[in-house]
């Protein structure tokens, strides 16, 4: 990058609120000339502008408005993205994973600031641990990225959470940046946060955040059932326990640009204790199980265009993550492991491009997973995984094609030597994206893909139910879907954009436990096949009644026909899948004047069951839930702000599961006050 | 062209706040009619059938088979008790019928729910922590249980059996017994009790405990076998008791147990018989035996009959017209004394319904009905 050009991307990060590296300085000044858009942090601007970046239908929410959500950590920002099934247990300290169009949770890469977060043990990333407080950006592609130039991992899941960290951004003149803010909300909630960054020089800046967070979780639930003839069965209240959460967050990071590229390193640390509050069943109110997390990793990247030609990448990163579960409830065995993950990756990308419309690339990634544990007979799995992924994509006329294969091999050994295995798979995929209006507003696209999540070691290795020779489970995923967005200066509606989707996934050889025959005996197998049929439509409206005034208006809708179809003599054949519903949708409605912002939010999920038979016994009714805030900013001297965020969520006080048994709070309160200099 | 958007815009949010929710209603029964099923004169004239449902799931539900109408009522307990918050419960582990009364033991609710028999009104609540098996004797029942509230090393993990008075529905007694006690079996004014160690499987527990009920005190603990789980007395006043083995090397074995005038056990005998689960009905043990066979499912379990003088297989195969192969998981088998017609539940996969197949003492089906999660135990009740 040029130092033209380093100074168009620092005023782009100024006005735009993103990153150097996601734009190009041209459509800078394009889109910088509405200031209203930038207000509203309207980033979609800028990556439609860039053609062809998104190939496969993604969504994103950054900047202020994912701000302006009633979200404590990334699992709720995700309830207004389309096609997403969130699994929350409930409460501040709850475990929250993410389910992508009902492939099932292990089929979702999510990656933070580029690389993979990984847990070899169970597959499940807890989406609950990565709070908002330092996020710029989160995105969810479907299949993948439309990009060629990246890790090998990248080209691996069926679908992808991107959560993107702040980088520095620093106002004209200044070369320091600072934001200290708390949350004060229910269930004695309090949440103080920390943000410093500055510039060394002009290629390198430094940053530093940190966070606490508190809260007894404690929180009132209730649970009313009537009779057929409309008189009241039960109509219980009681309080959340052992829901408490006690978490420190710190991280570090080191940003640099180059001539025609940039590094990071990044240091990243969370611990946390907390409580696991458990299901709610007759006679039980009170669990006793524990749980202390303690995450860190330091990752680095390298990028530099070396030529026209030929660009290089290098990614590296080492984690620790340090699990203690202890079970000290007097009705039950006294339970208290460790487990202890460690993980090395390596990778190395390279993209050429021979003419303009050609792009050839090849990544190569190795991973290192080990796992130890106190557990009586633990096997000690060690996995060493090598990824070798070729992409290539033509851009013609106003179409690309992009299709890339990615070739997985893993080797497990284990202390006593038994049960090892080696296993491959391959994940090949194919994009089409056409913008056959020339304006560039209308995008058509389609892709296939082929995608695999290998056995976890829990799978594998866990004692006396882990089943070594579990093959790959498979999802593919045929999909076809159009966008339209179009923006209007200084006109009453501003910007209107559309997306809809429709595909078709199957899910084959799923793993899953699977009783043996003898009683408590359960084995893991690659017995299941899931049929799933579904739509996901997204629309977003901003308009500007009056001056300074303006409103968007959001809305998105999913169908999911997801099917069980193992076997046609099972009770559950043709039967929709647990704990995803027919019909979902979400909207948001956002107003903007004059330093004050009200945002209301509705989440609905509709009827779902509980099992895997659609009877009455595991019906669960639809919920939905209702949240209001207003912000006020104000500007002080020196270029200063303070801000003040109140916030009330399910203010209809609902009461409902989204996992039965696991009730979630009514309405609560929140309070954000944070001041930036 | 402003007010057209402010239209939309209402009719869009007009459309969210509409409630789509109804009020939740208790789960009611459902009643099946069964055809072949339909003895009017039958005695027992019907029983009761406890499911499990998975641990967490809150779904322990309760059905009724009534021969003399052939009608079976699938999850009645929410229905005759629509008051009791959360219904039945959690893992419904044991189902004794005495003194018309109905005891279930609710596992992981830690509790013994008492309901009238006849109609599965609740009459009381006992709270047992982590209770398993229920037998009864005189006035009070004997309740096993995972964990004892007598202060001890905890690290022990020794389990106890409660006393439970059957008039005033009080915890009367305590008495500490091995690691993890199942089944047991009152002879002569003495409990046996098959401790299994189950939560170890690096060092299962391998006693049975004797308690003289009079003194309400543990007088023998004598080692048997690992992992002992099942219990019955036969007409002979022997007792047989299941050790489930090891899950690898060792089989799940029949011990037969003979005792003492003063309670305590004179001889235990390891007998050729290899079985999972088994009930005995005069002088017969059915059983079936599901063997482990690495990380598969079961294909090879085999459903016999021994005799208990010989304690050797008398007939190989009970169910005769191959309709054994529709069970993929047995899980409880229980003979009807009166007409010898052999019941049996199938878990299929432990989360979705399972099924009971009564098969006459010819060994052919004659029903099969779909059940709650996990069908784990069957009480007949009698005129």
């Amino acid at each position: 990058m040029t130092l033209q050009q380093h100074i168009k991307s620092i005023i782009a990060v100024i006005l735009l609120g993103i990153a150097p590296t996601t734009i190009v300085a041209s459509e800078v000044e394009e889109s910088a000339i509405d200031s209203i858009l930038l207000q509203l942090n309207l980033e979609e601007v800028n990556i439609t502008a860039n053609r062809f970046r998104e190939m496969t239908p993604v969504q994103r929410l950054s900047g202020k408005e994912l701000e302006k959500l009633n979200s404590y950590s990334v699992a709720d920002a995700l309830r207004h993205f389309t096609g997403v099934q969130l699994k929350d247990y409930g409460g501040v300290g709850g475990i929250k994973t993410i389910d992508i169009r009902s492939m099932g949770a292990n089929h979702v890469g999510v990656f933070y600031d580029g690389i993979q977060l990984g847990n070899a043990q169970n597959g499940q990333i807890d989406l609950s641990m990565y709070s908002l407080d330092n996020i710029d950006e989160l995105a969810v592609y479907n299949g993948q990225k439309g990009e060629i130039f990246q890790p090998a991992k990248d080209f691996g899941s069926a679908g992808m959470l991107y959560i993107r960290s702040r980088r520095p951004k620093f106002e004209s003149g200044k070369n320091y940046h600072l934001k200290v803010a708390s949350k004060f909300g229910s269930f004695a909630t309090i949440n103080p946060s920390f943000l410093l960054e500055t510039k060394i020089n002009d290629s390198i800046s430094v940053s530093v955040s940190a966070e606490y967070l508190t809260s007894s979780g404690e929180y009132d639930f209730r649970y009313r059932r009537v009779t057929p003839n409309g008189t009241v069965a039960y109509d219980t209240t009681a309080t959340r326990q052992n829901g408490d959460i006690r978490a420190v967050r710190v991280e570090g990071g080191v940003f640099g640009t180059i001539n025609d590229g940039y590094w990071r390193v990044k240091l990243y640390t969370y611990n946390s204790e907390r409580g696991i509050p458990g299901a709610i069943v007759n006679n039980v109110w009170r669990r006793g199980e524990r749980l202390w997390d303690n995450n860190t990793f330091v990752q680095g990247t390298f990028s530099k265009d070396i030529n026209r030609y030929y660009r290089t990448m290098v990614n590296a990163k080492y984690a620790y993550y340090n699990t203690h579960y202890v079970n000290n409830d007097a009705k039950l065995i006294e339970v208290d492991n460790r487990y202890k993950q460690k993980e090395i990756y390596l990778s190395t990308s390279h993209a050429f491009t021979p003419f303009r419309f050609w792009d050839i690339a090849v990544a190569y990634d190795y991973q290192f997973n080990a796992l130890n544990s106190d557990m009586a007979n633990f096997a000690f799995p060690k996995r060493h995984t090598n990824m070798l992924a070729l992409a290539t994509s033509f851009q013609i006329w106003r179409m690309k094609i992009q299709g890339s294969c990615l070739a997985t091999f893993i080797k497990d050994k284990t202390a006593t030597g038994d049960n090892e295995g080696k296993k491959k798979a391959f994940s090949p995929s194919l994009l089409f994206s056409l913008k056959p209006l020339k304006n560039g507003d209308l995008t058509l696209r389609a892709f296939i893909k082929r995608s695999f999540t290998m056995p976890t070691f829990n799978d594998l290795y866990y004692t006396d139910l882990g089943n070594a020779s579990l093959k790959p489970e498979y999802a593919t995923q045929y999909d076809g879907g159009v966008t339209y967005m179009r923006q209007w200066e200084r006109k009453f509606v501003r910007m209107f954009r559309i997306q809809a989707d429709g595909y078709y996934n199957r899910v084959t050889d799923k793993i899953t436990a699977y009783p043996k025959g003898q009683q408590f005996r359960w084995t893991m197998l690659n017995l299941g096949e899931v049929e799933i049929k579904g739509c996901d439509v997204a629309t977003e409206i901003t308009i500007s009644p009056a001056n300074k005034l303006f409103f968007t208006v959001k809305g998105q809708y999913t169908y999911q026909h997801a099917i069980d179809v193992t076997d046609v003599n099972d009770s559950y054949y043709g039967d929709q899948i647990p704990y995803v519903p027919r019909h979902s949708c979400s909207a948001a409605v956002q107003g903007v004047y004059d330093g004050w912002c009200i945002n209301y939010s509705f989440i609905y999920a509709g009827e779902r069951y509980s099992g895997q038979q659609n009877i009455a016994a595991n019906h669960m009714q639809p919920w939905y839930t209702h949240d209001i805030s207003l912000t006020k900013e104000f500007k002080l001297k020196r270029g200063s702000a303070l801000k003040g965020t109140f916030e009330v969520n399910n203010f209809l006080n609902q009461a409902y599961d989204v996992i039965q048994n696991y009730p979630m709070p009514g309405i609560n309160y929140r309070f954000t006050l944070s001041f930036e200099i | 062209m402003k007010r057209r958007y402010i239209t939309y815009i209402a009719l869009i949010a007009s459309l969210l706040f509409a409630s789509c929710r109804d009020e939740e209603t208790i789960i009611l029964s459902e009643s099946e009619s069964i055809e072949n099923a339909i003895d009017t004169n039958a005695n027992p004239y019907g029983f009761y059938l406890l499911n499990e449902g998975n641990m967490g799931s809150n779904k322990a539900t309760l059905d009724f088979m009534d021969f003399t109408t052939g009608v079976y009522h699938h999850n009645i307990y929410a229905e005759s008790n629509p008051n009791v918050i959360k219904e039945l419960g959690d893992v419904g582990n044991d189902a004794k019928i005495y003194d018309n009364k109905l005891w279930l033991v609710i596992n992981a609710s830690h509790k013994v729910e008492i309901v009238e028999a006849k109609n599965a009104k609740r009459i009381a609540q006992v709270d047992v922590p982590n209770c398993r098996y229920i037998v009864f004797d005189g006035n009070y029942a004997y309740v096993s249980s995972y964990v004892t509230t007598i202060i001890g090393d905890v690290n022990a993990q020794e389990g106890a059996v409660f006393k439970i008075d059957t008039e005033t529905y009080e915890i009367v007694g305590e008495v500490k017994v091995g690691r993890q006690p199942e089944e047991m079996v009152i002879k002569n004014g003495y409990l046996y009790v098959a401790n299994s160690g189950g939560y170890n499987s690096d060092n299962y527990d391998n006693t049975v405990s004797v308690i003289r009920l009079s003194s309400f005190t543990q007088i023998e603990k004598k080692e048997i076998a690992i992992n002992l789980h099942r219990m019955r007395i036969d007409k002979n006043g022997k007792i047989w008791v299941l050790s489930r083995g090891d899950y690898y090397t060792l089989p799940p074995r029949l011990y037969r147990l003979e005792t003492n005038s003063n309670g305590t056990i004179k001889s235990v005998e390891a007998t050729n018989l290899l079985c999972s689960n088994f009930d005995i009905c005069e002088d017969k043990i059915y059983m079936y035996n599901a063997p482990y066979q690495g990380n598969s499912m079961a294909t090879n379990i085999t459903y016999t009959i021994a005799n208990i003088e010989t304690a050797e297989i008398e007939e190989e195969r009970f169910i005769k017209d191959g309709t054994e192969s529709l069970i993929k998981v047995p899980y409880a088998i229980k003979v009807n004394p009166s007409t010898k017609e052999v019941f049996i539940c199938d878990a299929k996969n432990y989360v979705s319904s399972g099924t009971i197949t009564c098969y006459s003492p010819q060994g052919t089906k004659r029903w099969s009905v779909f059940t709650g999660d996990i069908p784990s135990s069957i009480e007949f009740i009698y005129k």
